[in-house]
């Protein structure tokens, strides 16, 4: 994933994750059934599961675009500056 | 969120979390519930009515219970332990309570019931005071929840006594 995919998962998890259990609490105490509140939270859990932890490309939209590794050699890193005893700084 | 680990714990953790808020708020759901149980018990029968060896009353009873606990029921209760107690007034002890009987209703259906039983555990006094002795048979119970709090109360019947001359 790149930076606004994780950003972008974290928030899909977190709503999602309350909003099912918004959903089960309420469903739960209009059917007056426990296991019912349970089993709506837990295939929520799963279904957020499903979406928001693998690394689907939709996560993926503003890739960074790293140097390639060619290009990096021509443009060499900048040293440290010497003492004036030690030989010139290598090219 | 850097890596599926991350997430993965991330979601796990957070949805526990949740879980636990979810049964908290289920639990305060109980207290917008208005039960109004009713209960009679009637005391068919003195078995026997004896003084033990050691100088204590024993006496055995027959009674029959009925009750409608069903209001008592809600979305997020397990059971509910019943049990009746005979309480009353000696010299020595100022309120003396007696469990002569108990029972787990597990569902709503059975919680309206009569049954006629004597009395499952023993009633023996701390003395010899029970001739002629005024007492009241109380009902108690406890809403044993799925999470949270349990609640407990009580029917209190009065008018009961014992005879006068041990039989």
């Amino acid at each position: 994933m790149d930076w606004q995919g994780q950003k972008l998962a974290e928030q899909i998890m977190q709503i999602m994750l309350l909003v099912f259990a918004v959903i089960a609490l309420v469903a739960g105490y209009v059917l007056g059934s426990f296991q019912m509140m349970m089993i709506i939270y837990a295939g929520g859990v799963t279904l957020t599961a499903l979406i928001t932890v693998p690394n689907w490309p939709f996560f993926n939209c503003h890739p960074l675009n790293w140097l390639d590794p060619n290009e990096a050699e021509k443009h060499p890193k900048p040293q440290v500056a010497v003492s004036s005893k030690k030989k010139g700084t290598k090219k | 969120m850097h890596s599926f680990g991350y997430r993965l714990n991330g979601l796990l953790t957070f949805s526990v979390t949740i879980l636990a808020i979810m049964c908290a708020i289920a639990s305060l759901s109980d207290n917008l519930n208005t039960p109004s149980p009713s209960a009679e018990i009637q005391v068919m029968n003195i078995n026997w009515f004896q003084k033990q060896p050691q100088g204590n009353d024993e006496v055995s009873l027959t009674m029959n219970i009925s009750a409608d606990l069903q209001t008592l029921f809600t979305w997020n209760t397990k059971q509910l332990f019943i049990f009746v107690a005979a309480e009353y007034e000696t010299p020595k002890n100022s309120l003396n309570q007696v469990s002569l009987w108990d029972a787990i209703i597990p569902a709503k259906e059975h919680a309206k019931f009569w049954i006629h039983t004597s009395n499952k555990y023993r009633f023996v006094d701390q003395g010899n005071n029970l001739r002629g002795k005024e007492f009241n048979l109380t009902l108690h119970w406890h809403v044993m929840p799925k999470t949270g709090k349990m609640f407990a109360d009580k029917i209190v019947l009065t008018g009961y006594s014992f005879p006068e001359e041990y039989r």
